[in-house]
Formats: C-alpha cells, sequence, structure tokens
C-alpha cells in the first residue's frame, strides 16, 4: 500500500449497526472517490443530485418498483435448492433466483434503474460498457422500453466469446462497438465507455454495469441492485423465520454481491463470502482476483484493489467468464474486505465448470459461468457445514449465453 | 522563480504566446525521446509536456492511447521517464518540463518516493489526468515544497463556481481543455473558447494554456489569441508514430518552428 490513509478500514464509532457509508466524497474508508478527467466532474455532480432528489422522491420510487414488478418480474423467488443440499449432505442451500429476472440476470435491477434516472435528466442516449453482454443486453432493453438511443461498448474478444449477447443487443436496436484497445476486453470496454461520455456528455447517460467507477456509482449500482437482498431478507424471515448464516456470490465488479450483501451489512452474524475468478489458478497470475491479491490502486475513477505491475500497469487477467474478467473491484468491496465484514475467495475456471455441470443436472438450472464461480465455493464447503446452516447463493444469472463457451471447451461442435 | 513561470512570463513580455508541446516517453522506442525532446526546444517549444505511457489511458484519443502502447511494448515505466527528463534537464535548464499521466503510476512509485525523484530529475510541473483537485490534496503535500506545480485542467463544463475553487488550488499554469471530448479530437471552436475563457481570466493571474484539438498552424494561429500559451500533443505523437527514429528530430523541429511561428503571426 502506498497511501495508507487514516485508520484502518473500520465502519465507524457506531460499528456495523450504523454502518453509512460512502462519505460524502464517495470514499469507502480509503477507497471510492472520484478520479476522472475535469470535463466529466459537473456531470458527476448532476448525477449525484438527481439520484438524492430521486431516492427522497416517493413516485419516482414507486415507478421504479413497478417497473421491477411488471417488467422485470420481481420479486424474484429464493428457491430451496433441495437435491443439492442432500447430496452435499451438509447446509441447506437457497437460491436467489436473479436468473428469473427478464434479460436473465440481475444486471437489469440497475439498469432499470439508471435509465429512469437518465429520463428525469433529459439525456436522450446512453451508454454501456459490458463484459460477458448480460449488462449490455439490460441496457440494450431498458433503452427499447424506454425510447432511448443505446451504444453498448464491448472488447472485442468478448464479441467472440459472448456472441449469442451481441445478437440481442442488436436486435434490440443497440449499437454494439467493439473496443479493439488494450487487453480487448472489460477494463478496455469501460474506458472507451469513458471517453464516449467525456464527448458526449451533454446528452449522454453513461450506465456502469457494476458498483465501480467514480462516485457516486458505486452507491448508485448498490441502491438499486439492494433489492436482491432486501428481498433475500424478508424472504428468509418469512419463510425460515429467521436470517440465513451466510451469503456467497461471485465477484467480478461485484454488483450482485452488493446488492445481497448490503442489506445484511449490519447484521454481524451473516457470514458474507464474495467469489472472484481464479481463472488457471492464483499461483499462476492468470486469474482475475484482485480482492485475493492485488494492491490499492487508482482505475477507472476510483481507489480499489487493483491487479498491478510494479509499475502500476494494470495486467490483463484471465478467467473463462468474460463477465468476471476485470483487474479491478468496486471500491465498497475492497472497504470491507479490509475491514474483515466479508471475505473473498477465488474458484478456478475448472472448479466453477464442474458447478455449472453439476447444479444444472441436480436442478435442472442452467447457471452462468459467473455464477457457477458461487456454486463452485458451495460444492466445497456447503458439506462441511451443519445440516441446519442455510447458505443463500446469487443465483446472478443464466447460463444459456454461456453454452457455446462451454460446448467449444469440451471439444462439442454445435 | 519557476521554469513555468518564467518561460509564460518572459512570453508575454514579448507580447508572445507560448507553445507547449506533448509526447509520450519511450514513443515510439525508449532512444527516440531524448532527441526528441531537444528538437522541440530548438524548435521553440518553451513547455514540454512529457507523458507517462499508461495502459489504461481513459481520457487520450487513439494517437496517445497509441503512443503510449509503443512505449510500453519496450517496458518503458515512470523511472525510467524521469531518467529521460533528467538527461535533457543536465543539457537543458531552460525548457519546463511537466509529466502528465495518469495517477496510478504515481500512487504505485509513492507520493513522497515520487516528488522528491521528480524534483532531482528537474520536473517543473505535474499534470494528472484523472486527480481532480477534491482528491489532489495528499500529493499536493509533497509536490510544493519541492517547488513542482500541480497544474489543474479546467474544462467546458466546469462551472463557474468550481473553476473558482480549482483556481484557487492551481499553480505553474492552468490547462484550459478546449472542448469535450478526448485528446487529439476534431471539434474545437474558437468562439465557444473564447467565451468560456473569459470569465475564468477575471479569476486568476495564472497563465492559461488551450490544449486538445490543436494539431497545426491553422488552429495554433485560432487559439493562440484567446489564452497564454497552446497545448500541442496528439499531432505530435503522430509523427513520432509515422516516421523512423532518424527522421523525427528535424521534423519535430520543423512542426515546433511552425507552431512557433504561427503563434508569432498571430498577435
Amino acid at each position: 500500500m502506498t497511501q495508507a490513509k487514516g485508520p484502518q478500514a473500520s465502519p465507524g464509532p457506531g460499528g456495523w449497526s450504523q454502518y453509512n457509508l460512502p462519505d460524502a466524497q464517495g470514499h469507502f474508508g480509503q477507497f471510492g472517490g472520484r478520479f476522472v478527467a475535469e470535463t466529466l466532474m459537473h456531470a458527476l455532480d448532476e448525477l449525484e443530485a438527481v439520484y438524492r432528489e430521486r431516492m427522497g422522491d416517493a413516485a419516482f420510487q414507486a415507478q421504479f418498483k413497478e417497473e421491477l414488478r411488471s417488467y422485470v418480474g420481481r420479486p424474484t423467488p429464493l428457491y430451496h435448492a433441495e437435491r443439492l443440499s442432500t447430496e452435499l449432505g451438509g447446509a441447506q442451500i437457497y437460491m436467489k433466483r436473479e436468473d428469473l429476472n427478464h434479460t436473465g440476470a440481475h444486471k437489469v435491477n440497475s439498469a432499470l434503474g439508471q435509465a429512469l434516472l437518465a429520463k428525469h435528466m433529459g439525456k436522450r442516449r446512453i451508454i454501456a460498457e459490458t463484459g460477458a453482454g448480460q449488462h449490455g443486453v439490460a441496457s440494450a432493453t431498458v433503452a427499447a422500453r424506454l425510447g432511448l438511443e443505446c451504444v453498448v461498448y464491448m472488447g472485442e474478444e468478448d464479441v467472440q466469446r459472448q456472441s449469442p449477447n451481441v445478437y440481442r443487443m442488436k436486435l434490440l436496436g443497440a449499437t454494439v462497438v467493439p473496443v479493439t484497445s488494450g487487453s480487448k476486453t472489460l477494463k478496455d470496454a469501460l474506458s472507451e465507455a469513458m471517453r464516449d461520455w467525456v464527448t458526449n456528455v451533454d446528452h449522454t447517460h453513461y450506465i456502469i454495469g457494476t458498483v465501480a467507477g467514480p462516485h457516486p456509482y458505486p452507491m448508485i449500482v448498490r441502491d438499486f441492485q439492494s433489492v436482491i437482498g432486501e428481498e433475500t431478507r424478508a424472504q428468509c424471515l418469512e419463510t425460515l423465520g429467521r436470517l440465513p448464516d451466510t451469503l456467497v456470490a461471485c465477484v467480478g465488479g461485484g454488483s450482485n454481491a452488493l446488492g445481497l450483501f448490503y442489506p445484511f451489512i449490519k447484521d454481524e452474524g451473516v457470514r458474507l463470502v464474495g467469489v472472484e475468478a481464479g481463472g488457471y489458478g492464483l499461483a499462476t497470475g492468470k486469474h482475475a482476483a484482485p480482492l485475493s491479491t492485488g494492491v490499492p490502486g487508482v482505475l477507472h475513477g476510483n481507489r480499489t484493489y487493483l491487479m498491478e505491475d510494479e509499475d502500476g500497469q494494470i495486467i490483463a487477467t484471465h478467467s473463462v467468464s468474460a463477465g468476471l474478467d476485470y483487474p479491478g473491484v468496486g471500491p465498497e468491496h475492497a472497504f470491507l474486505k479490509d475491514a474483515h465484514r466479508a471475505e473473498y475467495v477465488a474458484v478456478t475456471d475448472d472448479d466453477a465448470l464442474t458447478a455449472f455441470h453439476e447444479v444444472t443436472r441436480k436442478e435442472g438450472i442452467i447457471p452462468a459461468l459467473e455464477t457457477s464461480h458461487a456454486l463452485a465455493w458451495i460444492l466445497e464447503h456447503a458439506p462441511k457445514l451443519p445440516k441446519d446452516h442455510v447458505i443463500v447463493v446469487n443465483l446472478s444469472g443464466r447460463g444459456d449465453k454461456d453454452i457455446f463457451t462451454i460446448a467449444e471447451r469440451e471439444g462439442i461442435s454445435l | 522563480m519557476s521554469r513555468l513561470a518564467t518561460r509564460f512570463a518572459a512570453r508575454k513580455a514579448s507580447g508572445q504566446k507560448a507553445l507547449v508541446t506533448y509526447l509520450v516517453a519511450g514513443d515510439p522506442e525508449p532512444q527516440a525521446t531524448l532527441p526528441a525532446l531537444r528538437a522541440l526546444a530548438a524548435g521553440g517549444a518553451d513547455v514540454i509536456e512529457l507523458g507517462v505511457p499508461f495502459s489504461d489511458p481513459e481520457a487520450e484519443g487513439p494517437d496517445i492511447q497509441g503512443g503510449c502502447e509503443r512505449a510500453l511494448r519496450h517496458g518503458v515505466k515512470l523511472r525510467d521517464v524521469l531518467a529521460m527528463a533528467k538527461a535533457f534537464r543536465q543539457e537543458d535548464n531552460e525548457t519546463a518540463l511537466v509529466l502528465m499521466g495518469y495517477l496510478n503510476s504515481v500512487e504505485r512509485m509513492g507520493y513522497e518516493v515520487f516528488a522528491e525523484a521528480a524534483q532531482d530529475a528537474g520536473i517543473d510541473g505535474l499534470i494528472m489526468v484523472n486527480l481532480p483537485p477534491e482528491e489532489a490534496e495528499a500529493l499536493q503535500g509533497y509536490l510544493a515544497p519541492r517547488a513542482i506545480d500541480l497544474i489543474f485542467l479546467l474544462a467546458p463544463t466546469t462551472t463557474e463556481d468550481r473553476a473558482r475553487a480549482i483556481l484557487q488550488r492551481a499553480s505553474g499554469f492552468v490547462y484550459y481543455v478546449s472542448l469535450k471530448g478526448t485528446t487529439g479530437a476534431g471539434h474545437i471552436d474558437a468562439e465557444d473558447v473564447a467565451a468560456r475563457l473569459a470569465p475564468l481570466r477575471a479569476m486568476t493571474e495564472l497563465p492559461i494554456a488551450i490544449g486538445f484539438g490543436i494539431r497545426d498552424a491553422v488552429t495554433a494561429r485560432a487559439m493562440a489569441p484567446l489564452g497564454d500559451g497552446i497545448v500541442v500533443g496528439s499531432a505530435v505523437v503522430r509523427q513520432m508514430g509515422a516516421l523512423p527514429l532518424a527522421e523525427q528530430p528535424a521534423a519535430l523541429e520543423g512542426m515546433a518552428r511552425s507552431l512557433r511561428e504561427a503563434l508569432d503571426s498571430s498577435c
């Protein structure tokens, strides 16, 4: 760590029950903040002001809630994976079925909220970056729904490995721009989207897909995604009469994980586990697990854990899942790690694929490759936990988009 | 008086505008940089911004992105850039040198280590593209005692209140970003720049250099009367990328000279 600032990560004098970050400048301890070119500062101020105004506006909240209900299909079920639980012989596994959302993943929760904000700001064009294509599809979908122009930036390599989602975005009327700079993956798509935004900031809103980027994005995306954890909390209390013991979610940028975790941060008895992409294994260096192996640094508008070399250059990441293939992570996760409120582990490509097949065959649910990382953690740990231990996993997305990748890896031609 | 202040003041005293040029250190290869710095200085550059190559230069257009990629292919690191600056400084004590780049390079080295090394290399100023004043206090605390100016950018989207707050913290010169876009974009508008600079003028005594989108004598001539200096970056980087090593110095010197003449004929 180069710039230790102030005390080590701590939830503040009131403890976790008073947890109330970010601060007014968007900091989560030393993480977060607003590190962008001057041209964007005004747009971020404006976004923050509009967001704070709308969050206190009952009509906006009602509109958002109704869209989530009637268009997205919320609330999503909390499903007891009984067969898998019995098979593993340990903890009871519950799945928060974000894959059943319209567009097939949790991404739509935030894309919808942000598109509504864009409408309120009078912006007629939205841009988005995407890795696996789920956030791109969600953005293209809500753009179609709300009559907004939509441009999606996607790394050229991801355009290749997620072709079904590319076609879906085009069908929805979006323009998909393949990004050929740098490593041609998610981080480069994010940089390119920021370049577009700086050029078209007057009439364009940038819908960032994860809990990263300059303040207020990590806060806004977290808040819109918190519907996942709020529903989970209520569903657990209703069906189990108590809170779950452990929450598990995959972490790329970390939006599905934070959406699930956030409403439980104050419940210190609930264990929070984030699963990063271990790629070929942490020891190989070919992975996308900045919380497991990275150092704090500044990229894409915020200070957070990054995968970088000794000169501060961002290094190429690897994951079988395009949606986790990112060298940074949301700043609130960085804070929760340092404050020891959440723990972060990594799962390899191979283990994620094993979990993908296992859950598909045992539960009749085809999970996304991203989600499969969280499921791999469960396969390893659930057997060691008592039968009355309740794990909730965020089944963050469905795996239809990944069948070509999986078939190719397994030498099957479709 | 710092070299930045001296150079801007000298141009002003003689009724001229300052010429600020930019190149990416180590682009297209490390050996190109020292001859390029000499050539730009010989052609009349008052200030040279030495770009620190970064893997994810999110505010740059394609030219400077390309320059960063070429330099990084040769493994050019921040400490190499400082060594290049120091080598130039040993033979030229007049031309102001500014490092320009992204915060992560400096964070990784550590603020204090960087500030010391930059002072040792004879660096006069620092531009961190993604470091707004709100987050700059810690770094400025290491730079100011070493007489290294932290140069802030003002943009067409910067409100007057915000500009006032930024200018209170600014030193060296003020970099006015002439358009909404990335470096090297092609839609600079003189009338718009003039209208936005007028209120800024009244807020600061610091020299104002105008940059982003100035690529040749014509655009330089159009912008020169509006500020105290102009910045030409992407056009230089494009030359560096297009020419063989041996031809670069003469081309850059000629380019700087023609920009110098354009500035002198504009006022």
